[in-house]
């Protein structure tokens, strides 16, 4: 991995500040995202990560504070518009469009790509078609890629977990992102399912060359794949640098662990 | 023998009724998690507004061609329909996204109000025709395979083959195109369906379309038998057990639904009508949906809901 060209700054968070009524969520967070890079925010339970990634998503609006994407900021955005400016994401609890099949589901993450007339494309004709097996095309790259091949048609409610992940990770590839989003990747898969998605995330970032932000609670898995990492607390930055750094570092060994005062 | 099927035949027609305003239910509720109570005044304000632009087309431009004139009252009437999705929309639901069902539901109730007000202000409260040239004498069927034939009502045919033609539209509508997809996944996930970049406002305007396309449909059938009045809107109150029966969540089911609360009504008040007094068609819906509620509380068809504890 030594031979990865890490880049500029593509994502710049600065002091972030998140509050639900009287419960403080993130205070002050800031940290940024360098292009090509893999970058995982951990903390334990409850430490603010997903609200992190929701900030940066456009699902929560922080109170104070900015997000930069590619030197553009944003303060008031929505999912949708995040998703344009080439922004995806997955879910940590699934969050999958169970009634329709995985090549659906995977085809819905092009929808915003999709500019032929509706009358076109309900009748198949002329560059309807063409531009639908063009997408096609694209999504079936993406099943094999996540070697799903032999589920395409298959409703994904019914498919085991793992799955699912896999299938929610090809709905956001889709989208041909600049950086991913990742919610807990990982999180309920057994050794092998991790291995499998490691691989797959290791390969994203490296073919397509997307930036990756992702929690994760495997501290093995993050040591193991990110570049750098973020460590959250109660709401706050407490540690950010290379895995070796943040293991080492005692603010947060005792954030994990547990100190005896 | 004859009689039977005619009985049934004449329930399976109904039932194509309800099943076309329970599918404005369930395309609504599936879309936006809102139970839509205007479903039937949408159906009557529909019906009003086609009904009263053929007359005023055929008396403004002396227009003679009945079909010609329905079809632009057909198509003014759908854009009516758009501009109340659109209204509807932007005026209130936008404003009660993540608001419990209960607010919801009052909200369509206002709506329901509203419209039926609005319908007769604007196009009178009198009873309107819709003529759209449906032959109204029956068919003999299938005299040679048994005695006395079949009598068959064309207009409950040709209602059928709209209805059939309307359904398949619509599969093909949410199947085969990317606005279809994205239906069915807002339909799903909200939140999901976000962050890949469907835009859930400009969905929720086009499912509404959708429903008042549906509503004037079978606005235009059932005026066009029963003649555009006031009780349209509680025809919808009919479609209420289709709903509950098939499903809420089911477009499939509130098709069934609709027939077998159609057929049910018709062939209950035919054979059981005489031992138990007449009437029973009125509750006959309710009671079967009751029946069904015991014992699959989701409807024949709907989802199942597992909610972590």
């Amino acid at each position: 991995m030594s031979d990865k060209r890490i880049g500029d700054v593509i994502l710049d968070v600065k002091n972030i500040s998140l509050a639900f009524g009287g419960v403080k969520a993130l205070t002050d967070i800031s940290f940024d995202v360098r292009e090509h890079e893999i970058r995982a925010i951990i903390g334990p339970n409850g430490a603010g990560k997903s609200s992190m990634l929701n900030c940066i998503n456009g699902v929560y609006t922080p109170q104070k504070g900015t997000i930069a994407f590619r030197g553009q900021t944003f303060d008031h955005m929505d999912s949708r518009q995040v998703a344009e400016m080439g922004i995806a994401r997955t879910f940590q609890n699934l969050a999958l469009f169970k009634g329709m099949s995985v090549l659906d589901n995977i085809m819905t993450g092009r929808n915003l790509r999709i500019k032929s007339n509706i009358l076109l494309q309900a009748l198949r004709i002329g560059p309807a078609e063409r531009e639908e097996m063009q997408h096609r095309a694209y999504v079936e790259q993406i099943i094999d890629f996540l070697e799903i091949q032999a589920y395409r048609k298959t409703p994904v409610g019914q498919l085991p977990y793992g799955l699912q992940k896999r299938v929610d990770l090809g709905r956001a590839l889709a989208l041909e992102p600049k950086v991913l989003l990742l919610d807990e990747p990982m999180a309920g898969m057994n050794v092998e399912e991790k291995q499998d998605m490691c691989r797959f995330i290791l390969d994203v970032n490296d073919e397509f060359g997307t930036t990756v932000v992702l929690i994760e609670h495997d501290m093995s898995v993050v040591m193991d794949i990110s570049d750098s990492v973020v460590v959250l607390d109660y709401g706050k930055k407490i540690g950010d640098g290379t895995p070796e750094e943040v293991r080492n570092n005692p603010e947060v060994i005792s954030a994990y662990l547990g100190t005896s005062h | 023998m004859g009689f039977f099927l005619e009985t049934l035949i004449g329930g399976l027609m109904a039932g194509m009724l309800y099943s076309l305003v329970a599918l404005g239910f369930v395309l609504i509720f599936k879309a936006s998690g809102v139970f839509n109570f205007a479903q039937g005044a949408m159906v009557l304000f529909a019906a009003l507004a086609m009904a009263r632009f053929a007359e005023w087309i055929t008396a403004l431009t002396g227009l003679d061609n009945l079909l010609v004139a329905n079809l632009i009252a057909f198509v003014l009437a759908g854009a009516v329909m758009f501009a109340v999705a659109w209204l509807v929309e932007y005026l209130v639901l936008r404003h009660l996204v993540n608001q419990e069902g209960a607010t919801l539901l009052m909200a369509t109730l206002g709506i329901t109000y509203f419209l039926d007000g609005l319908g007769q202000t604007i196009f009178g409260s009198d009873i309107y025709k819709i003529d759209i040239g449906m032959p109204k004498e029956p068919l003999m069927l299938f005299e040679s395979v048994f005695e006395g034939g079949l009598l068959v009502s064309q207009e409950d045919l040709i209602a059928a083959g709209i209805s059939a033609a309307l359904v398949a539209m619509l599969t093909l509508f949410f199947q085969k195109t990317s606005t279809g997809r994205a239906l069915r996944a807002v339909a799903d996930d909200h939140q999901a369906a976000q962050s890949i970049g469907i835009p859930l406002n400009r969905i929720w305007v086009i499912v509404w379309c959708v429903a008042g396309v549906v509503a004037l449909v079978a606005g235009m059938i059932w005026g066009s038998k029963l003649g555009v009045q006031f009780s349209l809107s509680a025809v919808a109150l009919r479609a209420l057990p289709v709903v509950i029966l098939g499903g809420l969540t089911s477009v499939p089911g509130a098709i069934l639904g609709g027939l077998i609360i159609g057929v049910g009504e018709k062939l209950s008040e035919v054979f059981l009508g005489p031992y138990v007094g007449g009437g029973i068609e009125i509750w006959f819906a309710y009671v079967l949906a009751l029946v069904v509620l015991l014992f699959r509380p989701q409807g024949l068809f709907g989802e199942k809901i597992i909610d972590r504890v």
